[in-house]
């Protein structure tokens, strides 16, 4: 079992998978990122590959990719930053990023790096079910690396049970049609569309995602799901913060309504 | 052969990588578009529009002395003639024609020289249907007048103010706002690229381009095939109309023209099938331009309908095996000839089509071999930057 399917073996509910871009605000900060994200009570991480063309995210994504890439970020550097973070904790940690990047650097290649890396699954938002099927499953699941695709409300029922069948580890349930960081609450419409998914009786667990951004949002999706993905808020407190493990710290403990 | 699979591939080239939020749009359009085409009230309504509103069939004119001057028998297909003025609009009437019958309520569009945006504002006017126009902030500039053209028609025109500023960014913005209105707009992209089944069926509604050609060269020359055609690649809509009926007639050679900015190797150009690598870029597997580390490279040409990272998965193709050969031109060669094809022949090219057109002083070619150039739109829009260089190109 990698650490992924361990986390949703051990942890019943109020599951928290924080998203953060790498090497955002700064060129050093993965690794501080990562681990204070641990420290303060995250039970997943989600590390952004910053893209230029970042087509289902919104301007907060897009624009902290754009300064990543900036700060000279690649793929060899990134994995370097996650090998060492991966020395200090045994947080699971997913890879998220766009196809086109993976295929620069090699497939085989990106999914062996990750792996010895100490990633323990992968988000590609735009690489196709068939085509991961055809040429990347059998590699990726030799390795054992849990991929997480996507189902939004306009998905069919015929094609989450193929996605179901796809997806290791979890099921990443996307809140509302639309790019990330986009509406705050919670409507009816969405709670049918989580009632209906929680229904289906799928293999694998589901964590929420796009639009949860305060401990409300996060506590009403954990009653519809596992638990959720929380993105483009965390990226604009660490942009307003001052100094990473502070905001971190603070912005997980608004999150999980705790106090240190 | 030269063909499209069910999946959307030419070749290695095509699919659709897209997020699954976009899945049941495309999807939607994936199962209508092969069964609209093959329609015959369809056609017969297409056929129509295309006649008696965009004013088809398009001149195929004789450039007398052009052939003269170049020992060639060139021919010009006039699709600057096309009302909006340029070919943009064979697709955009198909595509709105097809909104209708998807039951959509509102149409968005990406534009790099504005000619898509204008084409897509002048049939959402026809039809009724509220227009909103992505276009890079910096576009908006350069190609003032057709902002101005799109207002004028009723169309929203949304600055894109990310990355390039250009039209792969008006391009992404376009995708999120289909993105986040999944159910009630259609997105009418302007050339073929994105995902499958984008690039066959903006390819279908510019193939009226070649299929006009084979009657009028039969009529003038005796036989529908010309030895060689040309046009400019953007996206390459113009291009993929030009060379559509012709793909798999080998003996007819197929020329896309790519713009090289200020040069191939300068660092600032557009020229994708030199300078780009296998790739994903808006939903399509293709070459296009990037870093090592897969980065999409923001590309350069004084011409704003060429300056995209990538190409259409066809054209990648194509040219990857050989049927089509790729020629690269600079924003000089190109000012050159639109002043020259203004004198020559008394046509005002677009900035775009003028690359096309210095092809011909790149190209091996027979003594009367019969060239066809695609003169895919005219210079009105770009009247700004042929005014401002002018005393430099007309010493
Ligand atoms: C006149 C003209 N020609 C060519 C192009 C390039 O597009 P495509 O390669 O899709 O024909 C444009 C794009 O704006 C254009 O306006």
């Amino acid at each position: 079992m990698n650490r992924i399917q361990q986390l949703f073996a051990d942890k019943p509910a109020d599951i928290l998978n924080v998203y953060f871009t790498a090497r955002y605000p700064g060129l050093q900060d993965t690794e501080p990122v990562i681990l204070a994200l641990d420290d303060a009570g995250a039970d997943l991480i989600e590390v952004g590959m910053p893209y230029s063309d970042p087509l289902a995210d919104g301007p907060t994504i897009q624009e902290s990719g754009t300064a990543a890439i900036q700060n000279g970020m690649t793929l060899d550097l990134l994995f370097e930053q996650i090998q060492s973070a991966r020395q200090k904790t045994e947080i699971p940690m997913v890879m998220m990023g766009y196809f086109n990047q993976v295929m620069q650097y090699g497939e085989e290649k990106f999914f062996r790096k990750a792996k010895e890396a100490g990633v323990d699954g992968l988000i590609l938002p735009d690489l196709p079910v068939y085509e991961y099927e055809q040429f990347y499953r059998e590699m990726v699941e030799d390795l054992g690396l849990a991929i997480s695709f996507l189902i939004t409300p306009q998905t069919s029922e015929e094609r989450i049970k193929q996605i179901d069948s796809l997806s290791r580890g979890f099921i990443y349930m996307v809140s509302n049609s639309s790019i990330t960081g986009a509406k705050k609450e919670i409507t009816q419409t969405q709670l049918d569309y989580f009632n209906r998914i929680n229904a289906m009786d799928l293999d694998n667990p589901r964590l929420i995602g796009f639009g949860i951004s305060s401990h409300e949002t996060f506590k009403t999706a954990c009653q519809y799901a596992r638990g959720a993905i929380i993105g483009s808020a965390f990226i604009k407190a660490l942009k307003a913060g001052k100094e990473v493990r502070e905001s971190t710290t603070q912005f997980v403990q608004k999150i999980l309504n705790v106090t240190a | 052969m030269i063909a499209i699979d069910s999946r959307g591939y030419y070749g290695e080239f095509g699919g659709a990588y897209i997020p699954e939020m976009l899945h049941p749009n495309v999807e939607e359009l994936r199962r209508a578009y092969s069964e609209v085409w093959k329609d015959e009230a369809f056609q017969k309504e297409f056929r129509a529009l295309l006649k008696d509103y965009v004013g088809r069939p398009t001149p195929l004119y004789f450039a007398e002395r052009l052939s003269e001057k170049y020992g060639a028998q060139i021919y010009l297909k006039r699709e600057d003639l096309c009302h909006t003025g340029a070919h943009k609009v064979n697709n955009t009437i198909g595509q709105i024609l097809l909104a209708k019958r998807l039951h959509k309520k509102f149409i968005i569009a990406e534009t790099g020289a504005g000619q898509h945006g204008v084409a897509t504002a002048t049939v959402c006017a026809l039809m009724g249907m509220p227009c909103i126009v992505y276009m890079g902030e910096i576009d908006i500039e350069r190609q003032a007048p057709n902002v101005a053209r799109m207002r004028m028609l009723g169309a929203e025109v949304r600055p894109a103010t990310s990355g390039s500023k250009t039209l792969k960014d008006a391009t992404n913005e376009a995708i999120r706002h289909w993105i986040n209105h999944p159910t009630d707009t259609h997105y009418i992209i302007g050339s073929v690229v994105g995902p499958h089944p984008y690039p066959d069926m903006v390819a279908r509604f510019q193939s009226v381009i070649s299929e006009e050609m084979m009657w009028q060269l039969e009529e003038k020359t005796g036989r529908p095939d010309p030895d060689i055609t040309i046009a400019c690649v953007g996206g390459g809509s113009n291009a993929a109309g030009t060379f559509y009926h012709y793909l798999n007639r080998r003996h007819v050679r197929l020329i896309a023209v790519e713009a090289a900015g200020l040069g191939v190797d300068s660092g600032e150009s557009a020229a994708t099938s030199v300078l780009g690598t296998k790739g994903v870029i808006h939903g399509s597997r293709t070459l296009l331009m990037q870093t090592p580390d897969g980065q999409i490279v923001e590309p350069y040409s004084i011409s704003a309908g060429l300056d995209y990272p990538g190409i259409g998965p066809l054209h990648a193709h194509l040219i990857n095996s050989g049927r089509a050969e790729a020629i690269s031109v600079t924003d000089d060669e190109a000012m050159q000839w639109a002043y020259y094809l203004s004198r020559m022949e008394g046509i005002i090219p677009a900035l775009e089509t003028a690359h096309a057109f210095a092809a011909l002083d790149k190209l091996e070619y027979k003594k009367d071999d019969v060239i066809v150039i695609n003169l895919s739109g005219r210079g009105d829009k770009d009247l700004n930057t042929f005014i401002k260089h002018y005393d430099q190109y007309n010493k």
